[in-house]
């Protein structure tokens, strides 16, 4: 697997067209059984969820009200008229979604980095950063949209803006003061010893946090970025109390025009879908990490 | 070889890492009583060797027998196979967060369910035979390596395993603090403990080991007793091994 493996071997050149071995009868037992469990696992997992969601369905049709409740929320017709406009709306999440990280991801690691800034002279960057984190994670984010999207253009210092605008800078506000602290525990829990070697090699305080801590940092805590990631994802919908014509708002007009409550459902339905594949990739993210820092490769 | 079986038995274990086969076809033994060195060079495999026989990497094929028993079959219970074996490792791996005491009391606590009591007032026995009596409330960080490989031993042997591995435990010391920890093991030998270690401390293996196997390219290169394989060795990839480590 390592490059060295190949470099350093004397004792690989007698190596050369060594016959691979070949597994012995044993081995090919074990790993028949392993298949074997392996399968067996498979199929146990596949009848209790089978079994379960036989139930569910059962007490779901069962319950007095089913009939009315699948034509007000599982209304195909309904479902298939609304989807092109919330997807049009959902367009618009997106677009929102991608912009909030990007300013999420700068505004949190500047906070961070203040944060960890020391002597007196940095001390009103600390206490901005430190309050900053602690009124934003307080505030839930509803407030902090209304506060921003109806009091902020009010002030009139800035050109007219749309509401996704406004939604799209609450949404950093509110999401950086949480990763900020993401990133300042993952910069606490680089191993002091990485900060004395790298300042011992002559490099600066800015330097060595730029280089040798905030990239360990970011790695040991990328997970948890990918998580707080997906609940942004969702919370994008909530733009729509700004008056934006995203896919919630585009829900709710379609519900008004049907008499019928499905357009949410589709709309609840394609927010999933969205965060699916990030939701995956961050299973697949901590596989790899674990796989790559382990020795023993058994526990 | 009468009896009883080996305490630990490998035969013809393989392991590999990708297209890089490790260990190519192992086979050794180590007796009740009996300490075993493992030398090669770097990269040879002994760590390798050491947690296959630990259960705590794959094996690719080949069997490992535990007094006789095969716990390389996937049926048995790894988590029991381990808490009959101690491991000491190069980087003595104590836990950060828990005292001297606790990391020593841990395993028989949680895995063997001794109660605590019982549990401390042997730890403290066996820190206080190690001159570290003293330090049962401090936490590794505030021990020099000496010290904390010393109670990396004793948490080894706290439960009492049937087999010890140890995976060059000095190789992370400063040479005066070496000694302090070879004593340990020789003490350990004198109380009958069943070792097998990895070390690239020649002298000690030559007064300690009864038996050593040096590993070459992920075979047994050459076993036999200690004072005939580091005293007069019969493979010349051995006399080209001990050539090199030996010069000073
Ligand atoms: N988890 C792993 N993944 C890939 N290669 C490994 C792994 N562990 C060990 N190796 C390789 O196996 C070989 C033997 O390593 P090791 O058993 O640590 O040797 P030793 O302890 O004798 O120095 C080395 O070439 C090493 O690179
Ligand atoms: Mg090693």
């Amino acid at each position: 697997m390592t490059p060295e493996v190949r470099l350093g071997g004397q004792g690989d050149r007698s190596d050369v067209g060594r016959a691979p071995h070949e597994p012995s009868e044993l081995e090919l037992g074990r790993r028949a059984w392993r298949r074997k469990q392996t399968t067996r696992s498979v199929l146990v997992s596949l009848a209790s969820t089978v079994v379960f969601a036989t139930l569910l369905v059962l007490a779901l049709r069962a319950s007095p009200g089913w009939a009315r409740v699948q034509d007000s929320f599982l209304d195909p017709a309904t479902a298939r008229e609304s989807l092109p406009r919330v997807l049009d709306g959902l367009w618009l999440n997106l677009r929102v979604l991608l912009a909030a990280s990007a300013g999420v991801l700068v505004v949190a690691l500047v906070v961070a980095t203040l944060r960890t800034l020391r002597g007196p002279v940095f001390f009103p960057l600390r206490a901005l950063a430190a309050g900053y984190t602690d009124l934003f994670r307080g505030t839930p984010l509803i407030i902090v949209l209304y506060v921003i999207g109806f009091g902020v253009p009010g002030l009139q210092l800035f050109g007219r803006m749309d509401a996704a605008f406004w939604g799209t800078i609450a949404l950093v506000l509110t999401y950086s003061a949480y990763v900020a602290e993401v990133f300042r525990a993952g910069i606490d829990a680089v191993h002091p010893s990485q900060r004395l070697a790298a300042r011992s090699l002559g490099l600066t305080h800015g330097q060595t946090m730029r280089r040798v801590v905030l990239p360990q940092a970011v790695r040991k805590v990328t997970p948890a970025l990918m998580n707080d990631f997906v609940a942004m994802q969702k919370d994008v919908g909530l733009i729509s109390v700004l008056g934006a014509v995203d896919a919630v708002r585009a829900a709710q007009i379609e519900v008004a025009q049907h008499y019928d409550f499905t357009p949410y459902v589709v709309a609840g339905l394609l927010f999933v879908a969205l965060a699916l594949p990030v939701i995956r990739l961050t299973d697949w993210y901590a596989a790899r990490l674990r796989a790559r820092e382990q020795m023993g490769s058994l526990v | 070889m009468s009896g009883a079986p080996p305490v630990l038995e490998l035969r013809d274990v393989r392991c590999a890492f990708g297209d890089h086969e490790v260990l190519r076809g192992i086979s050794l033994s180590v007796h009740r009583h009996e300490v075993v060195a493992l030398i090669g060079a770097s990269g040879s495999g002994k760590s390798t060797l050491l947690r296959t026989a630990n259960l705590l990497e794959h094996i690719g094929d080949g069997q490992v027998l535990l007094a006789g028993e095969d716990i390389s079959d996937p049926r048995v219970d790894a988590d029991a196979v381990r808490a009959r074996i101690g491991t000491v490792f190069q980087a003595y791996n104590l836990f950060p967060h828990l005292s001297v005491l606790d990391n020593v009391t841990l395993a028989a606590r949680l895995v063997h369910n001794v109660p605590r009591a019982r549990a401390e007032a042997r730890a403290l026995d066996l820190l206080a035979s190690i001159g570290l009596g003293a330090k049962a409330k401090a936490f590794p960080d505030t021990l020099s390596g000496g010290q904390q490989q010393r109670v990396a031993i004793v948490r080894a042997i706290a439960t009492e395993p049937e087999l010890l591995l140890l995976d060059e435990i000095t190789s992370a010391l400063d040479p005066e603090l070496v000694g302090e920890v070879l004593d340990l093991v020789r003490r350990l030998k004198d109380d009958g403990a069943t070792i097998l270690m990895a070390t690239h401390e020649m002298a000690f293996a030559r007064e300690v080991a009864d038996r050593v196997v040096f590993l070459d390219q992920g075979r047994v290169c050459e076993t036999g007793p200690a004072r005939e394989v580091l005293g007069t060795p019969r493979e010349p990839r051995t006399r080209e091994f001990l050539s090199r480590v030996l010069a000073p």
